[in-house]
């Protein structure tokens, strides 16, 4: 039986990439072939899968992974996943921000003379929800690619995005008006597999939560 | 055989005819192998005595609402002629309590139905999910407590026996028992109500937060974690009987009652939490190692028929029988 008894487990590529295969390394799982072929998604050998972030709770929900690896912004974006989410892992700590351009913030003009903000986002639910909540008009409109030009470009007064560092913000002159959650790597189960493979999928998460612990 | 009733599978040309997301047509042989399934678990139910009913695909919103105990799940309501709510039902269970109540009040016998009917439930878009889901089952009314519970399980358990099902399993639980171990822990109400809420939404890094947050010591917390997240066969009901107290006693005598080749179907599971609020005692999901998600599931509802003006005890189940039949197809390479 091999590292993860037999259950295939989805792995987020991309910035939590590096730190999800050091952690399976931990767990006993041998990632050099992952390493080493970057472009290779699919290692049944190890039950590793390799996707997207914001792709593994449909893998996991589906069963196609018994077990993943993704941020709970990315659950918090998902709302209506049936997965189990069974660990806070710690690392890949990020924050979700509303932030605007830099100097006088453009979202009180707009507020006060337009009734609503516009936000661009990757994460509408996130961004729709938070204006909801916190009682304010919100134009959503969503952007895939960078979402830093559009206030730049004058398109939109605000953004919703996940920062780490506040490099990328700071570069483009936006700074950091509201904090709408911190985020951090979860592991997430498939009910199924949780029921009927109890002993492995006990297993992974308590060993990953020792080692979220120790670090 | 059945050449002529083959559906095309290569691409048509010409304009587009649609049909609404979530819903298909089910054609000749797929038909015949759903017609078998139902035809099987019929051969069983009318064995053990059930009766079938049909009820209208159409009721009143708000007789229908009655059976809503909880957050109503969203349905599909039209208007009728008369400016009426309709509703198209979005399970079996709440019109035939309704039945129950109302077409059989004051009966003392057991009563003892089955069915084989479309419920419809909208469906989030392009998830794959179905808008009308074919659900074959049977409601027991009028056995209280372990002798309805076993006889509904072992029914189960010889369903999937005659669906050819052997790796499927019935995960079982009472839906009292995450209170009850919470109770004795010392967790206050309103805690309770949240980290019932967090469990039901699979969220067990929420719980724990929520167990802290209520005062409880991080190794405490993690102690009842591991707790409600027992999973395992009758054996661990005994392990921590006084945490489990009444719904794991009456849990375990339900499941001793149990043939051998029942038992070998069950597995216990402490923190199972079911998406109806109806559920008042034993609780279950029916899952197979091919499908993601529960073919199937059941329990306990004895405040459900009172509702409806005539109260008696009510435990039932059902199997989706889309799911059924994948898991069928999809088991038989697992």
């Amino acid at each position: 039986m091999s590292a993860l008894g037999g259950l295939s487990f989805a792995v987020p590529r991309g910035a939590m990439f590096s730190d999800t295969l050091d952690i399976l390394d931990a767990l006993g799982v041998d990632t050099t072939v992952i390493r080493e072929n970057d472009r290779r998604l699919y290692f049944p050998e190890l039950g590793i899968i390799t996707m997207r972030p914001s792709d593994v709770p449909i893998y996991v929900e589906s069963g196609a992974a018994a077990l993943g690896i993704t941020g709970k912004d990315v659950l918090l974006e998902q709302p209506g996943r049936r997965v189990l989410e069974l660990a806070d892992l710690k690392y890949a700590g990020a924050r979700m921000i509303l932030a605007t351009l830099d100097g006088v913030d453009p979202t009180i003009e707009q507020q006060r003379r337009l009734g609503r903000v516009r936000v661009a986002t990757k994460y509408i639910h996130t961004a729709t929800e938070y204006f909801q909540a916190t009682g304010r008009q919100a134009e959503i409109v969503e952007v895939k690619g960078s979402v830093e030009l559009a206030p730049l470009t004058g398109m939109v007064e605000a953004i919703v995005d996940l920062t780490a560092t506040g490099n990328t913000l700071k570069a483009n002159g936006l700074v950091e008006r509201e904090e709408i959650f911190v985020t951090t790597a979860r592991l997430i189960a498939n009910p199924v597999a949780s029921s009927l493979s109890a002993q492995v999928v006990d297993d992974v998460a308590r060993r990953l939560r020792e080692l979220a612990d120790r670090a | 055989m059945g050449g002529a009733l083959e559906p095309t599978t290569t691409a048509r040309a010409g304009d587009v005819v649609r049909l609404p997301p979530g819903s298909r047509d089910v054609l000749p042989q797929e038909a015949r192998e759903l017609r078998a399934i139902s035809d099987g678990l019929r051969g069983v139910f009318e064995a053990a005595g059930f009766g079938e009913v049909i009820t209208p695909t159409l009721e009143y919103s708000d007789v229908l609402a009655r059976g809503v105990l909880g957050n109503p799940s969203p349905t599909y309501r039209l208007i009728d002629d008369r400016g009426a709510w309709l509703e198209l039902r979005s399970d079996m269970t709440v019109p035939l309590a309704r039945v129950a109540a109302t077409r059989f009040h004051g009966h003392d016998e057991p009563l003892r139905f089955w069915y084989t009917q479309t419920a419809f439930r909208p469906v989030p878009a392009l998830q794959g999910r179905s808008r009308e889901v074919q659900q074959c089952g049977v409601e027991l009314f009028g056995v209280p407590g372990y002798g309805g519970d076993r006889e509904v399980l072992g029914l189960a358990a010889r369903s999937l026996d005659a669906t050819g099902l052997p790796d499927a399993r019935i995960v079982v639980g009472d839906a009292r028992l995450s209170a009850t171990v919470l109770e004795s822990a010392g967790v206050d109400a309103e805690a309770i109500t949240a980290a019932h809420d967090a469990l039901f939404a699979g969220d067990l890094v929420t719980l724990e937060g929520i167990l802290l947050e209520a005062g409880l010591t991080e190794d405490r917390v993690r102690a009842l974690g591991a707790l409600l997240r027992t999973r395992g066969d009758a054996s661990v009901l005994d392990a921590h009987a006084d945490a489990f107290g009444t719904p794991g006693r009456e849990l375990a005598e339900t499941l001793s009652s149990l043939t051998t080749s029942e038992k070998e179907r069950v597995i216990v599971d402490i923190g199972l939490v079911r998406d109806l609020d109806y559920y008042s005692g034993l609780v279950f999901e029916v899952v197979h190692p091919a499908i993601g998600e529960p073919i199937g599931g059941g329990g306990r509802y004895d405040g459900l028929v009172g509702k409806f003006g005539d109260d008696r005890p009510a435990v039932g189940f059902a199997l989706n029988v889309d799911a059924v039949h994948r898991a069928q197809m999809l088991g038989a390479t697992a």
